[in-house]
């Protein structure tokens, strides 16, 4: 039984991941970006959500609603101001950017709510389930996280899929200009995508401090990496990958600090990252893309 | 689309030229063939080359001609047939290995070392020869110095051929086109091969380019002694250049045999000059 | 056919490689005198060493991400190789060589071959991805270094080195002494590094990767940098020379940690995390990929301006993350590159 109170804890750490690879994985399928400032997004998603529930008193629900609105502006504002003007520039020279917009909203953050770790509220209480004479416990909040993650799941499946501006999303991802030529107005695909990334940032913020209730300005930072891996573990640019990347990595984690050694679970993760990557060198689920000679 | 071409058989023939029908042919292509992303681009493709023969390589775009010379250096590996280069089997071996085996290309989109010295260029292509490790490079040793001398004056000298030996210090990348065309096949020259593959040489020049380049494969043909392969759209170049001729179409041969064979040839025709004429 | 002027890479290159020689001698020289005269402030005294170190990180990145044409995100997993075997051996020659400067240099050179070591077992997987994947990579073996050196206890007694993981179990005998304790690092460190130790770290650092740069192996990288296929196509062995690269500069990583470590009198893993990997990766991207002048002056600029934003206190690394935003925007976009040019007056005379 405690092998499947690990695997639960797991599987909603992993959801976590998920919801932040996500926006990697979008970001990077269509501008071919790693966004290192996206787990500061997180962070400021958790900020808001933060102000919003304890000094105006919202309900949690609308106090996430407004991260998701604040999110949502901030990665269109970063990406007009920080990312459109390199979008011909060597994608070094962006990733060095991009971490400089990390630096950026870290400090930021820091001035506005300081270094002082804050106590943050979970958003729907800390009760749980209790199922088998209270041997299986599944707290709200695991079971909303991994609640949230498939709805997120979903939902994204369908637009990217059926709607038309997923349509959209998936021509930019497979070629720019040929999207343009197509009436496409890329630019406004490419900011869509970081306002989705961001939104979703947002929600993965709310819910990773419910879990883990501890604020600080660096908070999205080791999130923000995993989910990263996670992202690549699956396949980057895909967006099931990210999904199946993320809830595996969570397992990974939960696994490795329960049965190998708490101080050792990132290096099995990481670990377990490269493993994979030796056998499938472009991720889970990623595609292999072989250059025209 | 256009309807596709019908095979009118043909008799197709691999005779090597009298100066080359004693020896060993430097390649020989048995039922080679590929599938990509489900299509066979290339299929059945035999050809055997004689050690010091020109050979075109022709047809219409999309014949699969430059997924053959990716098959020879392997770029793909072939899912079906044998390439045997100078008799030895190249089956397993890597683009790096075939290369050292003996075969040297060129690419349709030029692919130089553009941040690099036009001589630096040809020297990378000697590094299998040169002799000295990096211990010696990093102490600046006696055998650095004596090899990286005589590979310099090796790369003047086959620059030389093209007449671009005052360009040498010259970012590869800024020169002019057809420069840039032949400093590739200088650079595959500096390899050493048996077998040079040429994919559109002449591709962007204008004609006195072309007649240069045309004389500048012949002169190289007569200095080396190896066989060349040429893809090519410009027929007089083929034409004038080649000794035998390889009609490829929708990946399988239509028709081998000389230039004059080739021009006559009903199917060759109907492929491929034949659209030509009525433009 | 129009007659260009082509430019001669070879006389540019030249003087490129003489003048960041000169620069650094005489940067050198001039540090030295104003240290002996006092016009340095203790501050920036202190700060030679670790300028060093980072300049010599900046050159060996350079070599991989410039010159080889690989993003690596966990360069500072190698400094954390070379500081922890390099201070480990110097604790452990103390009393056999008294001398200083040659314990240092010893060190030094272990620590290389450790981070070489190192480097050579990231090199297997490295060898099989390319971008982004190689990257991410180097990422998490940046990070499974600093959780196991997190982790990485050792202790020397009359019995010779004892080790473990996890926890203290060396049990050492009486007289016995830890070395590394764990998350707690080496602490009670001799401060042996010196500044003209640095400088000549630097040189040595400069002459290997020059000269590499110039022969038939810099030849190969930078083929492999600019068209892989066409370096396989004339028989390069892509494999053997992304490996060499690689070694080479996790070894001097490795030399530039002990360097480092041996400036501080404690040392931690958590010190070479990510965020260190990254600084070195900025020194090389502002400095110029493959320019080796450009990242020493990118290392010493971005090491000293946070000391000096000091007096902006709070706000001193939301400037450098502007900084750093600007500089990127105002040296790859081309519409703000066009508007700086149109300002300078120099550039405008000679397009007269």
């Amino acid at each position: 039984m405690t092998f499947l109170n690990f695997f639960i804890s797991g599987i909603s750490l992993g959801s976590i991941y998920a919801i932040i690879a996500l926006g990697y994985t979008m970001v990077y399928g269509i501008a071919k970006m790693l966004n290192f400032a996206h787990g500061d997004v997180i962070m400021v998603g958790a900020y808001v959500c933060f102000y919003a529930t304890s000094r105006y008193e919202l309900h949690p629900f609308l106090g996430v609603l407004i991260a998701m609105i604040v999110c949502t502006l901030l990665g269109i504002i970063v990406e007009r101001l920080a990312y459109k003007p390199l979008r011909q520039a060597p994608s070094l020279a962006v990733l060095i950017t991009a971490i400089g917009m990390s630096y950026f909203l870290q400090n930021t953050a820091l001035l506005l709510w300081s270094s002082n770790p804050k106590v943050f509220p979970s958003i729907i209480g800390r009760g749980a389930f209790r199922l088998f004479d209270g041997e299986l416990s599944i707290s709200h909040i695991t079971a909303l996280t991994i609640g949230a993650c498939l709805v997120i799941m979903a939902v994204l499946t369908l637009f990217i899929s059926k709607t038309k501006m997923g349509k959209a999303m998936r021509a930019c991802s497979e070629d720019k200009g040929a999207a343009q030529l197509m009436g496409i107005n890329v630019n406004a695909t490419i900011s869509m995508t970081f306002a989705i990334g961001s939104g979703l940032a947002a929600v993965a913020g709310a819910l990773l401090c419910s879990a883990y209730p501890t604020l600080m300005p660096t908070t999205g930072a080791l999130p923000g990496i995993k989910a990263f891996t996670a992202a690549v573990f699956g396949g980057i640019g895909s967006i099931p990958g990210a999904f199946l990347g993320g809830l595996m990595l969570g397992v990974i984690e939960i696994f490795a600090k329960a049965y190998i050694s708490s101080q050792l679970s990132d290096a099995v993760v990481f670990g377990v990252l490269i493993v994979v990557l030796l056998v499938k060198p472009a991720g889970l689920l990623g595609k292999m893309t072989q250059e025209k000679v | 689309m256009k309807e596709k071409t019908k095979y009118v058989p043909v008799p197709s023939r691999s005779i090597l030229p009298e100066r080359d029908a004693e020896r060993a042919p430097v390649l020989e292509c048995v039922k080679l063939g590929i599938t990509l992303g489900g299509i066979k681009a290339v299929e059945d493709f035999n050809l055997t080359i004689g050690r010091t023969e020109i050979v075109g390589l022709i047809g219409p775009n999309g014949a699969g001609k430059t997924t053959v010379f990716n098959l020879l250096t392997k770029v793909y590996q072939p899912t079906t047939g044998t390439i045997l280069l100078n008799g030895q089997d190249t089956h397993g071996m890597s683009t790096m290995q075939v290369n050292k085996a003996g075969i040297a290309r060129t690419f349709q989109n030029i692919r130089l070392f553009r941040n690099m010295s036009v001589i630096d260029n040809v020297k990378t292509a000697m590094n299998n020869e040169m002799r000295y490790n990096m211990v010696s490079s990093i102490l600046r040793l006696p055998n650095y110095r004596r090899e990286e001398v005589a590979a310099h004056r090796r790369a003047l000298k086959l620059l030389s051929i093209f007449d671009m030996q005052h360009m040498a210090d010259a970012p590869a990348g800024s020169l002019p086109y057809g420069a840039q065309r032949r400093l590739e096949i200088v650079r595959a020259l500096a390899t050493n091969p048996s077998l040079l593959l040429l994919d559109e040489p002449a591709a962007g020049m204008n004609p006195s380019e072309t007649a240069d380049l045309m004389d500048n494969i012949r002169k190289v043909h007569e200095m080396f002694q190896i066989a060349i392969v040429l893809i090519e759209h410009d027929m007089s170049l083929v034409m004038n250049i080649c000794e035998g001729i390889c009609v490829l179409n929708f990946g399988h041969v239509i028709a081998k045999g000389t230039p004059d064979e080739i021009q006559s040839n009903p199917a060759v025709i109907e492929a491929y000059l034949g659209r030509k004429k009525e433009a | 056919m129009t007659m260009r002027r082509l430019i001669n890479l070879k006389r540019v290159e030249a003087r490129r490689i003489y003048l960041t020689y000169a620069i650094v001698i005489a940067a050198y020289i001039i540090c030295q005198v104003m240290s002996s005269t006092k016009i340095l402030s203790s501050s920036m005294r202190g700060m030679l060493v670790p300028i060093c170190a980072y300049m010599v990180m900046a050159v060996s990145l350079n070599l991989v991400v410039g010159i080889l044409g690989e993003l690596s995100l966990g360069h500072a997993g190698f400094m954390s190789v070379g500081a922890f075997s390099g201070v480990a051996a110097a604790v452990l020659m103390q009393n056999v060589i008294p001398f200083a400067p040659v314990r240092l240099a010893i060190a030094m050179i272990i620590a290389a071959v450790f981070a070489a070591a190192a480097g050579f077992i990231i090199g297997i997987p490295v060898l099989r991805l390319k971008g982004d994947y190689l990257a991410i990579v180097t990422l998490a073996f940046g990070e499974i270094i600093k959780s196991i050196l997190n982790n990485f206890y050792l202790g020397v007694d009359s019995q010779g080195l004892q080790f473990s993981m996890l926890s203290d179990t060396t049990r050492l005998l009486p007289g016995g002494k830890l070395i590394i304790r764990g998350p707690m690092g080496i602490s009670g460190i001799q401060k042996i590094a010196t500044f003209p130790a640095g400088f000549i770290l630097l040189m040595i650092a400069l002459i290997i990767v020059f000269n590499l740069v110039n022969s038939r192996s810099g030849r190969a990288f930078m083929a492999i940098r600019d068209d892989r296929i066409a370096a396989e196509s004339i028989g390069l062995d892509i494999t053997k020379y992304k490996m060499m690269a690689f070694v080479m500069s996790a070894a001097l990583a490795g030399a530039a940690g002990a360097l480092f470590a041996m400036n501080y009198s404690t040392i931690v893993a958590n010190k070479f995390d990510f965020n260190t990997s990254i600084l070195i990766l900025v020194f090389v991207v502002l400095g110029g990929q493959g320019n080796m002048l450009g990242g020493i002056i990118a290392a010493a600029v971005l090491t000293i301006l946070p000391e000096k934003l000091r007096s902006f206190s709070e706000y001193r690394m939301l400037l450098y993350a502007v900084v750093l935003i600007v500089m990127m925007l105002a040296t790859n976009n081309a519409e703000i590159k066009e508007f700086l040019s149109r300002l300078n007056p120099f550039k405008h005379k000679e397009a007269d």
